[in-house]
C-alpha cells in the first residue's frame, strides 16, 4: 500500500447525501479479476448516458476535476453493500482522499484497508471546502495527514481527527498483511511448533 | 498447561491457533488450509503481485476451479462465456506464477472445492480452513474449524497464512433419537433451520451433537455442517469420533502409518469437555422430523412433504404476510396447495451439500428400475471426478441413465446461475442444494430444496413426492 503523508490536489465537489456503493460501481462492473481497472466505471451511472457516451454535466468529466485527487461530498458517504469495489474504483480513478461530515461504517474502514484516507469534517466546513472544490485548478485543497491539517486555498488550516492506529498505518503505508507481517517473528516460531508437534501439516 | 476451564469443541481448535491475541481482543489466527477458487481470487493474486508478495505456504493451499464450468462434454472444448472463461484462465496463470498446486479441470480429482477436500485428505480434524466461499463450513464435518472468507482476507492469508479474527460465540444444536424412514441429513439440517431460521446461529460456531448426528456417515455430517451457513453462523462442526477416523485413514493427503496414530491421538482430545458451556443451546428429537422440503426463497420456509402452501394470513405479522405473499407469487403458488401436487420441471442431484458417493447410492436405490417421469429434465451431477468413478465402479451411472437421468461431469453444475447449466424463467426445480433465493440457480427460476431421495423420487412422479412411497423395490 503506497504511503499517505501529504496530498495536495485537485478536490472535485460532489453535493451530495448518502453516495451509496452502487453510485460508486454498479453491481454490473463486479465479474472482474481485477482491483485496478474498476477507475473507468466509476460512477457510471452518472458518468455515462445510456448509449455508453460521457455526461458533460459530471463533475469528474470536466477539467480539471478529471485528475480530481480529493472527492468533497456530503452525509453518510459510502452506504450500502460491503463490497471493496468502490474503494478499489475510487482508488483506480485516483482519489485517495474523501472529505465528507460522515461515512458509512464499512466503507471507512474498507477506505483505510485500501490506502483512502477519509476526513470526517462538520457539514459547514464541508460546505466551506465544497466552494473552494468548485474553484477548479486555481484552488488546490492540501490534505496534511502528519498535521492532521486541511489546507484551504486562502492558508486557513482545518484540523481533524483521525484514529492513531489507521493514522500509523497510512502514514507508513501498512495496509493489514504489512501489519500482520510485522508479527511474522510470531508466526514464524507457532509454525516451528507446529511442525514440531503436528508434523502432518506440513506434508 | 493445564486448563481449568471446560472448553468445547470450537475453543479447543481457536486456543490451539492463536498466534497472538492483539491489545484489543482480535486473535491473529494461522490457517492449516487454504482451499482457493476461480471467482473469489483473481483479485487476492493480484494484490500479492502488485505488493511483490509470495504466497508464504504453498504447500497448505489447494486451488480448483468449479463454478464457471460446464458439467457437460463441452468442458472438453473450453468455456464459451467470457468472463467465466477469464476467470479460469486467471487461476491457470496465478498457480503457476505463485508455486500453489492446482487440480486442473480435466483432472480426475477436479471437482467442487468442499467435495475435494475431504475426498482427498486435504482437510483433517483440528485443522483451520479457510476458502473465499461460505459453504466453507461443509469441513467442519470432520472436527475442522472451517469458514468462508472475502477476497482481502483471501491475499491476508495467501501473504501471512494468518487471518485477524474476533471469537465467535459456541452453539450447541443436540439431535437426540433416531431419524425415521425415509429421512435423511439433509432433513435434519432443513428441519433445524426451520426450527431457528436462517438467523439463528448468526455470531455463533455451531456444533452438531447428538445420537442422530453420531450416527450419520461423513457424507451425512457435510450435508448438515455445509449449510450451517443458511442457519446464518459462521461455521459448524461435528466433534471428530471414529466414524471420522475410519473416513480419514487412506486418504491420499491423510497422514499414514506413526504420524496418524499421534494424529488421531490428538484429535481424540478435540471434543467438547463435559461441562463446556454454550452461549446458546437448541435440541431437535430424530423421531420427529419427516422428509422436509423448501416451498419459499428462503431456506428457512420449510414444511414437511405432508404439508400445503402456507397461507400468507396465517402469519402473525403484517411484514411476514407481505414476504410470504411476495415468496408465492415468485415461486408459483397458491395457499392450500398440497406441496405433493407440485409438477417439477427439473431435478437436480448435486452441489457441495449432496454431491458425494453417499448421496448417489441413496437416489440411484430409488431410481433403480424406475422411470423418470415425462416431461421432467433430471441431472445428476457427482461433486468431484472421484465420485463420478466410484460410481461408475459401482454402476450407479447405469442405473440412473435407464431410469432417464443426465449423468454428468464434476462442478456446482445448477447449484448457481453461473454456468450452462441454468434454469429458465419460471421453471420449477427439486434441487439437493442449498440456496433457494430467487434467481440462484438461473433468472426467475424456483428452486425447492430437498434431500437426494426426495429429488429422485421427485424426478420419478413428476411432481414433489414422498419419499416414504418411493422406497427401493
Ligand atoms: S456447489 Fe453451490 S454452494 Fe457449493 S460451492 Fe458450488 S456454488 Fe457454492
Amino acid at each position: 500500500m503506497k504511503p499517505f503523508t501529504t496530498l495536495t490536489g485537485i478536490a472535485a465537489p460532489l453535493p451530495k447525501a448518502n453516495v451509496d456503493t452502487d453510485q460508486i460501481i454498479p453491481a454490473r462492473f463486479l465479474k472482474t479479476i481485477q482491483r485496478t481497472g474498476l477507475g473507468r466505471h466509476l460512477f457510471a451511472n452518472f458518468r455515462f448516458r445510456e448509449d455508453g457516451s460521457e455526461n458533460p454535466d459530471f463533475v469528474l468529466n470536466q477539467e480539471p476535476y478529471r485528475k480530481a485527487e480529493i472527492l468533497v461530498a456530503f452525509e453518510n458517504f459510502g452506504c450500502g453493500s460491503s463490497r471493496e469495489h468502490a474503494p478499489w474504483a475510487l482508488l483506480d480513478f485516483g482519489i485517495r482522499c474523501v472529505i465528507a461530515p460522515d461515512f458509512a461504517d464499512i466503507f471507512h474502514n474498507n477506505s483505510f484497508k485500501n490506502g483512502i484516507l477519509p476526513v470526517k469534517l462538520p457539514r459547514e466546513v464541508c460546505e466551506k471546502l465544497m466552494e473552494d472544490a468548485r474553484m477548479g485548478g486555481n484552488a488546490r485543497l492540501s490534505v496534511d495527514l502528519e498535521r492532521q491539517v486541511v489546507v484551504r486555498p486562502n492558508g486557513e488550516e482545518i484540523p481533524f481527527e483521525v484514529d492513531a492506529f489507521r493514522r500509523h498505518c497510512l502514514l507508513n503505508g501498512l495496509d493489514d498483511i504489512g501489519q500482520t507481517l510485522e508479527h511474522k517473528d510470531s508466526i514464524d516460531s507457532y509454525e516451528t511448533r507446529q511442525r514440531a508437534s503436528q508434523p502432518w501439516l506440513f506434508a | 498447561m493445564a486448563e481449568a476451564r471446560p472448553r468445547t469443541l470450537f475453543d479447543k481448535i481457536w486456543d490451539h491457533h492463536v498466534v497472538e491475541t492483539l491489545p484489543d481482543g482480535t486473535a491473529l489466527l494461522y490457517i492449516d488450509r487454504h482451499l482457493v477458487h476461480e471467482v473469489t481470487s483473481p483479485q487476492a493474486f493480484e494484490g500479492l503481485r502488485a505488493a511483490g508478495r509470495p504466497v508464504r505456504r504453498p504447500d497448505a493451499t489447494v486451488a480448483v476451479v468449479d463454478h464457471n464450468i460446464a458439467t457437460d462434454a463441452t468442458r472438453r472444448t473450453g468455456i464459451t462465456d467470457p468472463e467465466s472463461r477469464l476467470q479460469v484462465e486467471t487461476l491457470e496463470r496465478n498457480v503457476v506464477e505463485f508455486g500453489v498446486p492446482y487440480i486442473p479441470l480435466l483432472d480426475a480429482r477436479q471437482g467442487i472445492v468442499h467435495v475435494i477436500g475431504p475426498e482427498l485428505g486435504l482437510s483433517l480434524p483440528g485443522m483451520t480452513i479457510v476458502c473465499g466461499d461460505s459453504h466453507t463450513s461443509t469441513h467442519g464435518a470432520l472436527g475442522a474449524l472451517a469458514f468462508g472468507i472475502g477476497t482481502s482476507e483471501v491475499e491476508h492469508v495467501l501473504a501471512t497464512q494468518t487471518l485477524l479474527q474476533k471469537p465467535a460465540k459456541n452453539m450447541r444444536v443436540t439431535v437426540d433419537g433416531t431419524l425415521p424412514l425415509g429421512c435423511t441429513a439433509k432433513d435434519i439440517v432443513l428441519a433445524i433451520i426451520g426450527k431457528i431460521g436462517t438467523a439463528g446461529g448468526t455470531g455463533h460456531v455451531i456444533e452438531f451433537a447428538g445420537e442422530a448426528i453420531r450416527a450419520l456417515d461423513m457424507a451425512g455430517r457435510m450435508t448438515i455442517c455445509n449449510m450451517s451457513i443458511e442457519a446464518g453462523a459462521r461455521a459448524g462442526m461435528v466433534a471428530p469420533d471414529e466414524t471420522t477416523f475410519e473416513y480419514v485413514r487412506g486418504k491420499p493427503h491423510a497422514p499414514q502409518g506413526e504420524a496418524l496414530e499421534r494424529a488421531v491421538a490428538w484429535w481424540r482430545s478435540l471434543p467438547s469437555d463435559p461441562g463446556a458451556v454454550f452461549d446458546k443451546e437448541v435440541t431437535l428429537r430424530a423421531e420427529e422430523i419427516l422428509p422436509m422440503v423448501s416451498w419459499g426463497t428462503s431456506p428457512e420456509d420449510v414444511l414437511p412433504i405432508t404439508g400445503t402452501v402456507p397461507d400468507p394470513s396465517s402469519f402473525a405479522d403484517e411484514a411476514r404476510q407481505a414476504q410470504v405473499k411476495r415468496m408465492l407469487d415468485y415461486m408459483g403458488l397458491q395457499a392450500g396447495q398440497k406441496l405433493t401436487d407440485l409438477k417439477v420441471d427439473v431435478v437436480f442431484i448435486g452441489s457441495c451439500t449432496n454431491s458425494r458417493i453417499e448421496d448417489m447410492r441413496i437416489a440411484a436405490d430409488i431410481a433403480r428400475g424406475r422411470k423418470v417421469a415425462d416431461g421432467v429434465r433430471a441431472m445428476v451431477v457427482p461433486g468431484s471426478g472421484l465420485v463420478k468413478q466410484q460410481a461408475e465402479a459401482e454402476g450407479l451411472d447405469q442405473v440412473f441413465k435407464e431410469a432417464g437421468f443426465e449423468w454428468r461431469e464434476a462442478g456446482c453444475s445448477m447449484c448457481l446461475g453461473m454456468n450452462p447449466d441454468k434454469l429458465t424463467p419460471g421453471q420449477r426445480c427439486a434441487s439437493t442444494s442449498n440456496r433457494n433465493f430467487e434467481g440462484r440457480q438461473g433468472p426467475g427460476g424456483r428452486t425447492h430444496l430437498l434431500s437426494p431421495a426426495m429429488a429422485a423420487a421427485a424426478a420419478l412422479a413428476g411432481h414433489l413426492a414422498d419419499v416414504r412411497e418411493w422406497q427401493p423395490r
